[in-house]
């Protein structure tokens, strides 16, 4: 129960000076968090290309070893080092969910653009084709993708795609009916501007803020998901050192009590996850002027 | 667009249902029909395969129906859904709604149990962090909440497994039942044995974002002028957010739950495989790694029924427990 006091003042502006010269900006601070996710994700993806050869060098002298400073994730039974195989499969796992996300974004727009400009008979057939794709779970239209193209590291691609679009069409569509209806668009209509022209230059850097933060959002759920569906046994071959392959191999290992084979690799999955949530909720607030200024 | 008169919703419901449900099958039958996956070789493996005479594998290869066009075998299929006849599951051997039907019995006790508890926890959890707005309580909820949503199912399921399973030895390491033994003589406690751990990892990953939403809802409602009133009527806190917020902030929530039935069928997929639990989502993968096209297109089915009747509930419940919503629709 807070006291009623406090409560007040919760909600209330209180001016008064800054007890401390230079007080901390939200922006700035919000920016720095940005690039030092950037740079960490960055360096995973490095990290991830340099790690590809030491991924998959057997070693037998060293094989199923706890982790140790030689090996700090420990090694597999085939002797190979878990942190350059986490490292590889990071970057594998990176580089598939940036660019499914990157093309799974730009459908989105697209389908937004054609919902917003096209009429209401578009808009509907737009809006029913959302619907349709979000009625079946993620998993399964990942399976059916996977399966139409053989597997494969385009199936995953393509599976991811095309089925994590719909909910960012939604937020781009409504926030283009919006911008629609502004005095401004009314007015360079009037003047004689071509429709393509208005879409490019007012109706794209208006809704550009969304997009972005969209796009930052849907790397997480990409990653996500490309893991969970090649730990399946659909995505990557077994060759291919992916996180879920390595981590559905290592399922193989569990009652041999080798924990070090999961533990680290998938917890290394969760952080560069949280990175990128971290650079999502990040970007969402330096879009939005309120969250700003708090 | 008010002026194009509108179906009523007790007609506008089935036929969405009817186009929801032909769009999904025409789509995973496309799907299907691409597929360079051979079902045969799929199926018995490369050595067999070899091994095997040209005869036996023409044999095989109509069995699996492959080398027919899609168009003649959708024909063939829609022909027979329409009488209630899915096809029949090659990789199971029965018919694909036999086979449906009793591995969503069996997911289904999973699905339920992980809904609510999901729901339950989750709901609690934002109703505490709202309350407690800017405490270290709701820190601590809003932190957990984000690792959960960056946290596999699947790998929840591994560590849950290793530590649960195999250190400490309190659950079984997999399945549905004792290994060696008849479906008919496990008993519910062994069976529930069973499932304890594959349905505490989905509940946990169905938690998030029910707690973050009723969080907001929380927040939203102590601000409203409602709970303004009550409390210059002298109403304590607690008691007018549990007489006067709650139905307000539960409705949503609900809403919220149900729609997210289908990624809680997701994460069912992923941790039955990790537990070995024979339920639907485990059969969706045998279906796609066999290439056993009727049942997973009777799965794909499935899950949007599924989802559509979570969905179809969550407007239902709205009318029925928000007068305001009933008022829009009589209007509408």
């Amino acid at each position: 129960m807070p006291d009623p006091d406090t409560a007040v003042c919760d909600r209330t502006v209180i001016y008064h000076r800054p007890r401390r010269a230079c007080t901390g900006s939200r922006r700035r601070l919000l920016l720095a968090g940005l690039c030092v996710s950037a740079v960490l994700l960055l360096a995973v993806g490095a990290a991830g290309a340099l790690c590809g050869d030491a991924a998959v060098t057997v070693d037998f002298l060293h094989k199923s070893q706890a982790p140790s400073l030689a090996h700090p994730f420990g090694t597999d039974w085939m002797g190979r080092d878990m942190l350059a195989r986490t490292c590889a499969g990071l970057g594998v796992s990176l580089g598939l969910g940036l660019v499914s996300a990157l093309v799974s974004s730009v459908i989105a727009f697209i389908l937004a653009a054609l919902a917003a400009v096209g009429g209401p008979a578009v808009d509907a057939a737009v809006e029913w084709l959302i619907d349709v794709v979000m009625s079946a779970p993620h998993i399964v239209l990942l399976i059916l993708v996977s399966y139409a193209l053989g597997r494969g590291a385009l199936g995953v691609l393509v599976g991811i795609s095309l089925t994590h679009w719909p909910s960012l069409a939604r937020v781009l569509r409504a926030e283009m009916m919006q911008v629609r209806a502004e005095p401004f668009l009314a007015c360079s209509r009037a003047l004689g501007t071509g429709r393509m022209r208005l879409v490019l230059n007012h109706v794209v850097p208006a809704v550009l803020p969304q997009y972005i933060v969209g796009l930052a959002l849907m790397f997480p759920h990409a990653i996500l998901h490309e893991a969970s569906i090649t730990f399946l046994g659909f995505g990557l071959s077994p060759e291919q050192p992916a996180i879920g392959v390595i981590l559905s191999e290592a399922m193989s290992y569990l009652s041999s009590g080798s924990w070090w084979l999961a533990v680290f690799p998938g917890a290394a999955l969760v952080i560069v996850v949280l990175l990128f949530d971290g650079m999502g909720a990040c970007l969402r607030s330096l879009a939005s002027g309120a969250e700003v200024q708090r | 667009m008010r002026h194009v008169p509108r179906l009523p919703w007790w007609l506008r419901l089935p036929l969405r249902f009817v186009a929801l449900l032909g769009a999904v099958s025409i789509i995973t039958f496309v799907l299907v029909g691409l597929s360079p996956i051979d079902p045969v070789q799929a199926n018995v493996g490369q050595a067999a395969y070899l091994a095997m005479s040209a005869q036996k594998r023409a044999a095989l290869a109509e069995y699996w129906g492959a080398g027919r066009p899609v168009l003649e075998r959708f024909g063939s299929w829609l022909a027979g859904a329409l009488r209630g006849d899915f096809g029949y599951s090659l990789r199971f051997n029965a018919p694909v709604v036999t086979v449906v039907g009793e591995r969503l019995a069996s997911s289904g006790a999973l699905l339920a149990v992980a809904w609510l508890l999901s729901g339950a926890l989750g709901f609690a959890l934002g109703l505490v962090a709202g309350a407690r707005r800017g405490t270290a309580v709701d820190r601590v909820i809003k932190a957990v909440c984000y690792a959960l949503t960056a946290t596999p199912a699947f790998w929840l399921g591994l560590l849950f497994l290793m530590v649960f399973a195999v250190g400490l030895g309190w659950f079984p390491i997999g399945f549905a039942a004792p290994i060696g033994m008849a479906a008919r003589d496990v008993d519910a406690l062994s069976r529930l044995h069973h499932l304890v751990l594959p349905a505490i990892v989905l509940s946990l990953t169905g938690i998030a974002p029910v707690a973050l939403h009723t969080r907001e809802k929380c927040i939203d409602a102590l601000q409203s002028d409602y709970m303004r009133f009550a409390a210059s009527r002298g109403e304590g806190e607690g008691s007018a957010l549990f007489r006067h917020g709650l139905r307000n902030i539960a409705l949503p929530a609900i809403t919220l739950h149900l729609a997210s039935i289908g990624e809680l069928f997701g994460g069912s997929i992923l941790v039955e495989q990790v537990f070995s639990y024979p339920g639907l989502g485990q059969a969706a993968v045998t279906a796609g790694l066999g290439g056993d096209a009727p049942l997973l297109v009777g799965i794909a089915l499935a899950s949007a029924m599924l989802v559509f009747a979570a969905n179809a509930l969550a407007d239902g419940l709205a009318l029925l427990l928000d007068p305001r919503m009933r008022k829009e629709v009589r209007h509408a």
